[in-house]
């Protein structure tokens, strides 16, 4: 299988890209990691008729910390994350997850930015980005804006960004003391999409929960944030009732496509199960077990 | 759509050719380069079996262009061996039964290559983990573990 034909560019600069992007209009795309327009390309989901490829573009790569906040150039690839002491040691939940992303040799190619911006409800790192209060900065023509990731993700393959917008960059807080996180994935064998997944982060204060964060992945037209399972368990000492309550709530959003991977009742199930999962090992690391 | 002039380095060797941009590294490789050493098995980047080293990195080469390859290091199974010997992963993979039929052995071998600068002395755990992005459906992976393991041992040694 082949793509179907297309101009090929190769800018290396942001502003080249984004003047290309405005030129071709509908009929151009960005190209990171391929690894989900390529294949999309050659089954003709995608007939891009100009692919503008940001691999040349130094600026979009690269990790930094800057007044406790972390910034993230969206071609940075999943195997860079991974590899990145600053975010192990501010904000470990991003390179945890990136492990549990596809294969070696995808993580090599695919990039965070491409993860976001694709809008599949089966990538990671949307729910990643909900959970840790993470913002993009998106690129246009006529300047920059940013954006929540909560918020930011609108159905599936359908996100706030503009056609001629290019992310560029992802900014997450550090993670303050006293945070536990965690992302339990269920996945069919290594390197597959999850068949359901829930990322936790919150904070304590002696055994108080002063602030907690859930999100689910795959189990809705996009990465999910379960708000009723946060206000159940904020402001409260988590016991294992509770969890179990924020779990129920947790499976009330789930909306699933049934596929390969389950059926709708077992996907709800397993979402909830993976929330259970999620908060006991959060808890575990807040308290520095 | 016209056709692009591209140049790389192929085992070593300068290569040039022209392919069109929508072409694939692993089709330039096979079909204009006449290395077909280099398998298309899913065609769909899940199996591996079209594994090459790019610039370093062992990349899926049904899921990169080979404009994208441009003045870049491409290493494919043809190169492995020098001067009419083996390279420790394929002696390993002949010792210790890493293959069967051998289709996936071409993308395991320049997996493996890479995996072993990438980590010298990996555990089972490692091993298996950085594998993970080759699939084989003969062997059941048990020797191809222990094919790995013999060329971390010989390479250690060396
Ligand atoms: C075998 C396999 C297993 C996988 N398993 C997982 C998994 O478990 N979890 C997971 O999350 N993903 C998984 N993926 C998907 C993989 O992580 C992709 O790399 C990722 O979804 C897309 O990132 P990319 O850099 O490859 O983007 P591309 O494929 O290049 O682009 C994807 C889309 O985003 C757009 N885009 C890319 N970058 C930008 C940008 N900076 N600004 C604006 N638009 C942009 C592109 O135009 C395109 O529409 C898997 C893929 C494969 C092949
Ligand atoms: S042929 Fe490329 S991964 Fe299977
Ligand atoms: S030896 Fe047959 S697929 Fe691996």
């Amino acid at each position: 299988m082949i793509p179907g034909a297309f101009e090929y560019h190769a800018p290396t600069t942001l502003a080249e890209a984004v003047s290309l992007l405005k030129e071709y209009g509908d009929e151009g795309k960005v190209l990171a990691g391929g690894h989900s327009l390529l294949p999309m390309m050659k089954l003709r989901f995608a007939e891009p008729s100009h692919l503008i490829d940001l691999n040349g573009i130094d600026e979009l790569r690269g990790i930094r910390e800057e007044n406790g906040v972390i910034h993230i150039g969206a071609m940075t690839t999943e195997n860079e994350l991974i590899a990145s002491q600053l975010l192990w040691d501010k904000c470990p939940l991003i390179p945890e997850a990136a492990k549990l992303i596809a294969d070696p040799q995808v993580r090599n190619k695919g990039t965070i930015g491409g993860d976001i911006a694709h809008g599949d409800p089966g990538n990671d790192h949307p729910a990643i980005m909900m959970a840790t209060d993470a913002s993009f900065v998106l690129h246009g023509p006529d300047g920059e804006r940013v954006v929540p990731a909560n918020g930011f993700f609108l159905g599936t393959y359908f996100t706030l960004l503009e056609p001629e917008e290019i992310l560029k960059e992802i900014q997450v807080p550090v993670f303050p003391r006293n945070t536990g996180y965690a992302y339990s994935k269920l996945k069919r064998k290594t390197g597959d999409f999850a068949t359901a997944a829930a990322a936790v982060v919150l904070q304590l204060d002696g055994d108080i929960c002063t602030k907690i964060n859930i999100t689910l992945t795959n189990v809705g037209p996009t990465a999910l944030k379960a708000e009723e399972a946060e206000q159940l368990l904020t402001g409260k000492v988590i016991t294992e009732d509770l969890i179990n309550q924020a779990a129920e709530k947790a499976m009330a959003i789930c909306d699933p496509a049934e596929d390969l991977r389950g059926d709708v009742e077992y996907k709800t199930h397993m979402a909830g199960e993976m929330t259970r999962r999620a908060i006991r090992q959060s808890l575990d690391r807040a308290r520095g077990n | 759509m016209a056709k692009q002039h591209i140049s790389f380095t192929l085992n070593g060797q300068k290569v040039e050719t022209l392919v069109e941009p929508r072409e694939l590294l692993i089709h330039v490789l096979r079909e204009q380069l006449g290395q077909t050493g280099s398998h298309i098995g899913c065609d769909t980047s899940h199996c591996g079996a079209c594994t090459v080293d790019l610039n370093g990195k062992s990349v899926k080469a049904c899921t990169i262009l080979a404009v994208q390859a441009n003045d870049g290091e491409v290493l494919t199974v043809e190169g492995l061996a020098k001067d009419g010997e083996l390279h420790p992963v394929q002696e390993g993979f002949m010792q210790e039964h890493g293959l069967q039929c051998g289709f996936c052995t071409p993308g395991m071998l320049l997996r493996a290559y890479r995996f072993l600068q990438e980590n010298p002395n990996p555990t089972e755990e490692e091993i298996r983990w950085g594998m993970s992005g080759n699939l084989c459906r003969c062997t059941g992976y048990q020797n191809i573990i222990k094919a790995v393991q013999y060329a971390a041992k010989k390479m250690q040694s060396a």
